[in-house]
């Protein structure tokens, strides 16, 4: 073509003109830490396996999972999930349902039978893991694959400890412990059960460990003074929990009052609620004041679990206790009344809390125990150096999830020590708030709800109460994710982009600033969905 | 329908891909290949929503069209930024003539095409006209009008930014009552432009009864293309009003380009639908509804209604304006009506 | 074939035989005869492969005619003075980008006060534009200057007028020789666009211009209409030969070998001129005619040429540089800026005063003695005039000056006042 000089001019010829010289700030993209992955006791990168999820690559999902978590089957029923109470999502409709994800996660893992790959290097390091419950089994599983040969040794009969002694069947069924232990001895894993530990430095000596991780948990119950005549019946709840592992079932009578507003009380009034007893909860404050999860409450009272809110057991006898009636006071600390009430009780099960044996520590030098825990530094080490300790055992809050996080943590700290080095958790990036989001961009969704027992069979019989999501269930809720603070190539800095100046780099390889035309407007950063793009001013 | 439902996706229909998605089922701006048909190194301003909304606009249409697109455009910033001698950043076939005429050189090109066509000379090629508010509601109105009455086969794109800005912010007849303006200052009795007064460009449209009328903005993407796609599928006359947001002339945040449009369209300031044969078939409803001042208060043009007193009356009649378009197109969704 | 037909049509059908592909009509006195006659030939299918578009502007007319072209269509339209001036804006951007479109301008005056008739003074208006501009001395030459047109606008990549007086030529039935289609298409090839808006290869149209090259686009646009001083005698010596008769050219003299004083003139004026310089002639006076034909660009050394034997030149034109006096003049004594020759302007027949034998007769008689006034009205009522500036004298609020002046040559005035 002949073109007219200056009136006609060849396409796209702008890219001569660099706007990015017009540039005071410039967009720079950054991974955000997402609240859940913050919240997780258990340190999972639940965002990164949702991610997988999301794709309907649950193998990949679960192999991303089960690098922080040996156990998602297990924890898709029982943690209590902070990870969802942080999650940016309630703001928008609800929360990720990522606990029902996980389960089914671990189902899915169960019934394909996927197994962990095993260990490429051996270390020829030896280490003692004491007690078989979560944090035990955790830490047995992450030294395991980081190449250390474990050996794990369990007072009881059964490998699971508090996940088997204190949690009920109809919460967490056996065949699902069974399954993820068994996955974890496959990596070489020895367990010895009935193999009660009573002095670690002997047990250590006589194995030949280099380093132990003690994780024996809190298996004896609280008891509290109660002026009791001599026929009547009391026994602590975990005796009761762990009686029900056994062949034979605690005979607790027919009205059994248990006492506390844990949910070790609620387990307890729900399982005997099963065995065909009428269980009657004494608890001292009000039911928003109860350290049970409301949840647990809610399903306890649909089984007809009756509760005595703000009432303190006075008296016990055979056949009835006298309960007294308290308030409140201006702080929300329970007062007695002076008003009391017989209550008819066969039986009365103490839920007030457990305690840890610690007979094993004996003479050990360098170990500080105080409120019946043992001290540990940041590293998860006891004052004896090569003796670790976490779970129930150290001072913490006591759940499965943390105690699980506490044997990853153990273990990557046990490994370091074995190679005469110190681990250094990578620097944690800022949080990826709600107001680092531009939620517009996600379309209402609400959770989806996991389907429940029906309450006839839930009063009758140790059948898991709540069931798990199917596929589609499973990929919906996964597709919930926000990705709060992670780039997941939503298009949308490349989309608003005025000037073109970003650059696409194709599936799973995310995006690229053209700063020669990029001229700092920022859209990109609000536009962002997830928060994964920020602004930095431009230096001279 | 103009609307793409795509369900059950990490983030539903709003972003502008998604890599859950089927490639089909992706916005055309989400496409590593896709046009670009305004290059990078234009010269708009930081955050330029005409830039942007032209590059959707008719990247939706060069997709439609499989490439065989003309462009008329209207002086104005889009013909200034983007086709400063010796660079122009259009990367298809583009004529500028003059402010007011677009649509008259549209009409010129489509009868061309026609001729060409019937000739066995040259295959099927489509023809957009576009320009700025000013350019379409104003000085082009005339031909504008003409076009549509004469039916002729071409895609008029209004890019609406409610003033002449590259001239330096003077009001056009589809600046917004109250919006301050360098000719509607914000001084007297009545700050800002008047009430009552202006065009709306997309019902004169309407009045027309051309085969396609369409409202959209740069904050639904999704919406936006599937107007264009719509559009390129009729022939004769077409109209798609398009508001983009201009941080310069509004005094917004260039950030907030996006925002800003999203915000007219949830407070029912700008409504968007569609429309054929004088008819309107959807509207796209508001999602959350806000209140005028959400969308009034980022913006300086409006600086003066949130002084040390506050003209309450001058909001009250914005959100009657608001409220009016939200009752007359049943922008709160099909429940709400 | 010869017939006798309207101008207007002689010119439609003309435009037809060089197979326009976009034709746009506007309605104006005393173009419409043409377009009509076009649209009825698209219509009835005689004129095939053309689209025929009814705007509703001459703005919008100049302005699809500016796309059509720019998508490589041959592109036809018609206009005459109010439509040229409001069409104007887009007559400077065809020229501007150099679209070779062909528009007929009927020549008529300009208001106010509002006249249909015939003058000079919109297409000179537009002398600047940067479209050529032929002027037709009858109806013959006007119907060839199309097919001419068309072929030099398209090797040029220009846009041209052809100028054709109003009503005199446009209206009247004159004998003329119609071209075959055979002989059209040996004279004018198809179009071929020196830049057209095509997704095969795509540009962009129409860029601003800064302060950096806009002289050189303004240069080469007068270098380029320059080069048509070349080719329109050329293009003239091939119309010959392909239609057996001479129209075009840069511009036509007549008996001006040994003349002293030269009539310069152009459009259908001409004919009066040469029948007054006939008479004179046989009279004894030595007399001769220069007819200009290509008023843009400018034929300075052919005018220069042609008027280098005379002593004095009389510029005879229908159009008013109010405040100077001719606009041809001007052109014509740039021309002759050095040759020593005395020259006169003569302001005649505007808003289609006619122009008699008579009244030419006693000026030119007056020119061969050099007794013209340099500027001259011809014809002018100097009675209306000057109790009009007497009025305005005595009165500054003398109301409409054309109302006042019809009222004292009678036609108005029925109320006394």
């Amino acid at each position: 073509m002949d073109k007219p000089f200056a009136i006609t001019l060849d396409p796209g010829s702008s890219l001569a003109n660099k706007t990015g010289s017009w540039r005071t700030f410039k967009p720079v993209y950054l991974d955000r830490l997402p609240p859940c992955n913050a919240t997780c006791p258990a340190g999972e990168n639940i965002q990164g396996w949702l991610f997988h999820a999301e794709s309907g690559d649950y193998e990949a999902a679960w192999r991303s999972l089960t690098e922080n978590n040996p156990l998602p089957a297990i924890m898709g029923r029982v943690c209590y999930h902070p990870c969802e109470g942080a999650c940016n999502r309630q703001h928008v409709d609800t929360a990720v349902g990522i606990n029902s994800i996980e389960r089914f996660l671990g189902d899915e893992a169960i019934r394909r039978g996927w197994a962990f790959p095993k260990p490429a290097v051996k270390t020829g390091k030896r280490v003692l893991v004491v007690g078989a419950g979560p944090s035990g089994l955790s830490a047995a599983y992450h030294l395991a694959r980081l190449g250390h040969a474990v050996e794990v040794q369990e007072a009881g009969p059964y490998a699971g400890g508090m996940m088997r002694f204190g949690i009920p069947k109809y919460r967490l069924p056996r065949e699902v412990i069974e399954a993820e232990v068994g996955r974890i001895l496959d990596l070489g894993v020895v367990l010895r059960l009935n193999c009660k530990v009573s002095s670690i430095e002997q047990a250590m000596k006589e194995g030949q460990f280099d380093a132990a991780f003690l994780a024996v948990g809190a298996h004896i119950g609280k008891r509290a003074y109660i002026p009791a005549g001599t026929a009547a019946k009391m026994v602590d709840a975990v005796s009761v929990l762990r009686s029900m592992e056994g062949e034979e079932p605690p005979m607790l009578g027919r009205r059994v009052v248990v006492y506390g507003g844990g949910n070790t009380a609620i387990d307890v009034a729900r399982t005997v609620k099963r065995m065909g007893a009428e269980p009657v909860i004494v608890y001292r404050r009000t039911r928003d004041k109860a350290p049970a999860h409301d949840f647990e409450i809610e399903e306890a009272l649909q089984e007809g679990v009756m509760v005595k809110w703000l009432s303190t057991i006075k008296q016990a006898e055979e056949g009835e206790i006298t309960i007294e009636k308290m308030a409140l006071d201006e702080k929300g600390f329970p007062q007695p009344t002076g008003e009391f009430e017989t209550l008819a009780a066969d039986s009365v099960v103490l839920a007030l809390g457990q305690d840890v044996d610690l007979g094993l520590l004996d003479g050990v030098p360098g170990l500080e125990v105080k409120d019946g825990t043992v001290q540990v530094g940041p590293n998860m080490m006891t004052g004896h150096p090569g003796i670790f300790a976490g779970g129930d055992m150290v001072p913490s809050e006591r759940t499965v999830t943390v105690a699980v996080g506490h044997g990853k943590k153990a273990a990557r700290h046990i490994d370091a020590w074995l190679r005469g080095t110190a681990y250094v958790p990578p620097p944690k990036p800022e949080i990826a708030g709600i107001e680092k989001l531009n939620t517009w961009y996600y379309s209402e969704a609400p959770h989806v709800v996991r389907p429940t027992l029906d309450i006839l069979r839930r009063q009758s019989s140790f059948e898991e109460v709540v069931q798990g999501l199917d596929e589609t269930n499973a990929l919906f809720e996964a597709r919930r994710c926000l990705s709060c603070g992670n780039c997941f190539e939503c298009d949308n800095c490349y989309g608003v982009c005025p000037d073109n100046a970003v650059i696409k780099l194709g599936p799973g390889k995310r995006f690229e600033f053209n700063y020669d035309y990029c001229k700092g407007c920022g859209i990109c950063a609000t536009e962002c969905p997830c928060g994964a793009i920020k602004m930095v001013a431009e230096g001279n | 329908m103009s609307f793409q439902p795509i369900k059950f996706y990490q983030t539903g229909t709003f972003t502008v891909g998604n890599r859950l998605l089927a490639p089909e089922e992706r916005s055309v701006q989400a496409s590593a290949k896709r046009f670009n048909s305004i290059n990078s190194g234009h010269r708009a301003c930081q955050g330029c929503g005409e830039a942007l909304g032209a590059r959707y606009a008719i990247d939706a249409a060069m997709e439609a069209t499989q490439g065989r697109l003309i462009a008329a455009n209207a002086t104005g910033c889009l013909e200034v930024f983007s086709t400063p001698y010796p660079e122009t950043s259009w990367q298809i076939p583009w004529i500028h003539s003059l402010f007011g005429n677009t649509a008259a050189v549209a009409s010129g090109i489509a009868a061309a095409q026609k001729v060409k066509m019937k000739k066995g000379e040259r295959r099927n090629i489509r023809v957009v006209a576009q320009g700025g508010d000013g350019g379409t509601t104003d000085i082009g109105f005339g031909c504008l009008s003409g076009m549509f009455e004469r039916n002729d086969d071409v895609l008029y794109i209004c890019y609406d930014n409610g003033g002449y800005m590259n001239t330096g912010v003077q009001r056009s007849s589809a600046t917004p009552p109250a919006a301050r303006t360098s000719t509607t200052p914000a001084a007297g009795a009545e700050p800002g432009n008047v009430f009552g007064q202006g065009k709306y460009l997309p019902a004169i449209a309407l009045a027309h009864e051309i085969p396609y009328v369409a409202t959209a903005t740069v904050a639904d993407l999704r919406d936006l293309e599937a107007k264009v796609r719509r559009a390129m599928e009729i022939r004769g006359a077409r109209y798609i009003h398009i508001l983009v947001p201009c941080p310069l002339g509004w005094g917004t945040a260039a950030s907030d380009t996006v925002r800003m449009a999203r915000l007219a369209k949830e407070t029912g300031v700008f409504p968007v639908f569609e429309a054929e044969y004088g008819e309107i078939k959807s509207v796209l409803a508001i999602r959350h509804r806000l209140p005028v001042e959400d969308y009034l208060k980022p913006q300086k043009r409006y600086a003066h209604l949130f002084g040390k007193t506050p003209r309450i009356d001058v909001i009250a009649r914005l959100q009657a304006l608001a409220d009016r378009n939200i009752r007359k197109y049943g922008l709160l969704g099909k429940e709400a009506n | 074939m010869l017939k006798q037909i309207e101008g207007s049509r002689a010119v439609a059908e003309a435009v037809a035989l060089c197979r326009p592909e976009v034709i746009c009509a506007y309605p104006i006195s005393p173009q419409t005869h043409i377009v009509e006659a076009l649209g009825e030939m698209v219509k009835d299918g005689a004129l095939q492969d053309c689209e025929y578009l009814n705007v509703e502007s001459e703005f919008a007319a100049m302005s699809v005619a500016i796309g059509a072209s720019a998508a490589g269509a041959r592109s036809y339209t018609a206009t005459a003075s109010q439509g040229l001036l409001f069409m104007a804006e887009a007559v400077f951007n065809a020229a501007g980008l150099g679209l070779p479109i062909v528009m007929t301008v009927a020549n008529r005056a300009i208001g106010a006060p509002i006249n249909i008739w015939n003058d000079h003074s919109d297409s000179l208006s537009m002398r600047d534009c940067g479209w050529l501009q032929l002027f037709a001395e009858n109806n013959q030459e006007a119907l060839d200057l199309h097919i001419l047109a068309f072929r030099l606008a398209e090797e040029l990549s220009l846009p041209i007028m052809v100028c054709m007086d109003g009503f005199i030529l446009t209206h009247a039935y004159e004998r003329v020789d119609m071209p075959t289609q055979a002989q059209v298409d040996a004279y004018l090839p198809p179009y071929e666009p020196r830049q057209v808006l095509d997704p095969a290869e795509p540009v962009s149209i129409g860029a601003m211009v800064g302060p950096e090259a806009f002289m050189e686009v303004r240069y080469l646009a007068h270098a380029k209409q320059m080069e048509a001083l070349k080719l329109i005698p050329q293009y003239a010596a091939e119309f010959r030969k392909v239609f057996g008769r001479d129209s075009g050219g840069l511009l036509h003299t007549y008996r001006t070998e040994d003349a002293d004083t030269v009539i310069v003139a152009m459009g259908s004026v001409l004919g009066t001129i040469k029948d007054t310089v006939d008479e004179l002639r046989a009279a004894g006076q030595r007399i001769g005619v220069l007819g200009i034909t290509c008023f843009r660009p400018f034929p300075i050394a052919a005018v220069a040429a042609a008027l280098k034997q005379c002593k004095r030149f009389v510029v005879l034109e229908k159009s008013l540089a109010v405040g100077l006096g001719g606009i041809l003049a001007v052109n014509v004594r740039m021309a002759v800026t050095g040759m020593g020759l005395k020259g006169y302007t003569v302001i005649a027949g505007l808003g289609g005063r006619a122009i008699t034998q008579k009244s030419l007769h006693a000026l030119f008689l007056k020119a061969a003695t050099d007794e013209l006034d340099l500027v001259t009205f011809l014809d002018l009522d100097w009675r209306v005039v000057n109790r009009q500036i007497e009025r305005e004298k005595a009165h500054r609020r003398t109301g409409p000056v054309a109302e006042a002046l019809l009222r004292d040559v009678g036609v108005v005035g029925v109320r006394n006042y």
